[in-house]
């Protein structure tokens, strides 16, 4: 009597076993299946694209691109390595884009002399651009301007 | 022996030709010794020997391009803040002394009280670096031989404009291998009233102000 819920026990444990080494199997990471303390091979690895002049955007409002290499460049507490170009103050000297007017507003739409610590981290939304060429066609069209 | 001795000069047969011998001999033993404890003193390992350079500004160093790059080739902490020049680096050698004095006194020997300097011993490079315009850059980077059609679309722009106002290397190039310190630019409250950067003009127009 006291064997039936060991055995049912040890069955459970060795089919839940199985199962979890066959979902493992079937499961593949990014960097494929590279045990975690090595290094993966990086002969895909994506590329930052050379500098260009301003890309236009895809659509109303989008934040835009980031057209140059960042590489290096931090964003700490001390120091905003975008903003010592693109400040309202520093922008004109470096022909940098300016950070918009909306970048001053807080979350009540009320207006202040500094950005906005919500908008402090520009790499949230400006992303710079690399070789990574879409996995899927992408058919997205804008929504047509006013008065097109 | 004796047919040597006429060719001798008068003070070598005075002290006697063995010891001018050993004095020869003491002569390069003490400036191979010397030139040796100099070289010793100029190398990475001795930097960061002292946890106060090798946990602040080489863990930092270490994710800049002059520590890791495309080809390999690296710069040491000398290479950038010791004269290469012999008059210099003696000159910088004896202000080290200074150095080693706040070592023992333990001034930075903490992350909290690093930072709490930071903007004071950062000040003391940039002073440096621009009294002998960028000297320690320009031992590689000359500008003269720069290629501005293989450099990015900013810094072919940037370049030239900035060595016609005769900017120095410095002048712009600030943080490039270390944290920088909290710097106000007039973004965010948390660094409101901290020091502001200088590009290369502001110095100039706080010196006519004092005039």
């Amino acid at each position: 009597m006291r064997f039936i819920p060991a055995l049912a026990l040890a069955a459970a444990v060795l089919l839940s076993g199985a199962g979890v080494a066959s979902a493992q199997e079937n499961l593949e990471s990014l960097r494929g299946k590279m045990p975690i303390n090595q290094e993966a091979r990086s002969d895909n690895m994506f590329r930052p694209e050379k500098d260009q002049e301003i890309i236009p955007r895809n659509f109303q409002k989008q934040p835009p691109l980031i057209p140059h290499s960042i590489k290096g460049y931090n964003i700490t507490q001390n120091f905003n390595k975008c903003m010592d170009c693109h400040s309202k103050e520093r922008a004109e000297e470096t022909g940098a884009t300016k950070v918009a007017k909306s970048h001053y507003l807080d979350r009540e739409d009320k207006k202040h002399s500094n950005i906005s610590p919500r908008r402090y981290f520009c790499m949230q939304c400006h992303v710079p651009q690399f070789d990574a060429k879409p996995l899927v066609e992408n058919t997205y069209k804008p929504a047509a301007k006013k008065g097109e | 022996m004796m047919s040597l001795e006429k060719y001798m000069p008068a003070w070598v047969k005075r002290i006697g030709a063995v010891t001018v011998l050993l004095l020869f001999v003491a002569g390069i033993v003490f400036w191979g010794s010397f030139n040796w404890a100099l070289e010793a003193t100029n190398k990475e390992e001795f930097c960061i020997s002292c946890h106060e350079m090798k946990e602040n500004v080489f863990k930092e160093y270490q994710n800049t391009i002059h520590y890791t790059n495309r080809t390999g080739v690296r710069a040491t902490c000398p290479d950038c803040h010791v004269p290469k020049e012999w008059g210099p680096k003696m000159y910088r050698k004896i202000q080290a002394s200074n150095e080693v004095l706040h070592k023992i006194l333990g001034t930075i020997d903490t992350p909290e009280k690093f930072n709490a300097k930071r903007h004071e011993l950062a000040q003391h490079e940039w002073d440096r670096m621009k009294a002998n315009d960028s000297k320690e850059c320009r031992n590689c980077h000359r500008y003269d031989y720069m290629d501005y059609t293989e450099q990015g679309n900013r810094a072919a722009k940037q370049h030239p404009q900035a060595f016609i106002e005769g900017k120095t290397c410095i002048d712009c190039h600030k943080g490039i291998a270390h944290q920088l310190p909290a710097i106000d630019q007039h973004i965010g409250k948390q660094n409101e009233g901290a020091v502001q950067i200088s590009h290369g003009e502001k110095p100039e127009e706080k010196a006519e102000e004092k005039k």
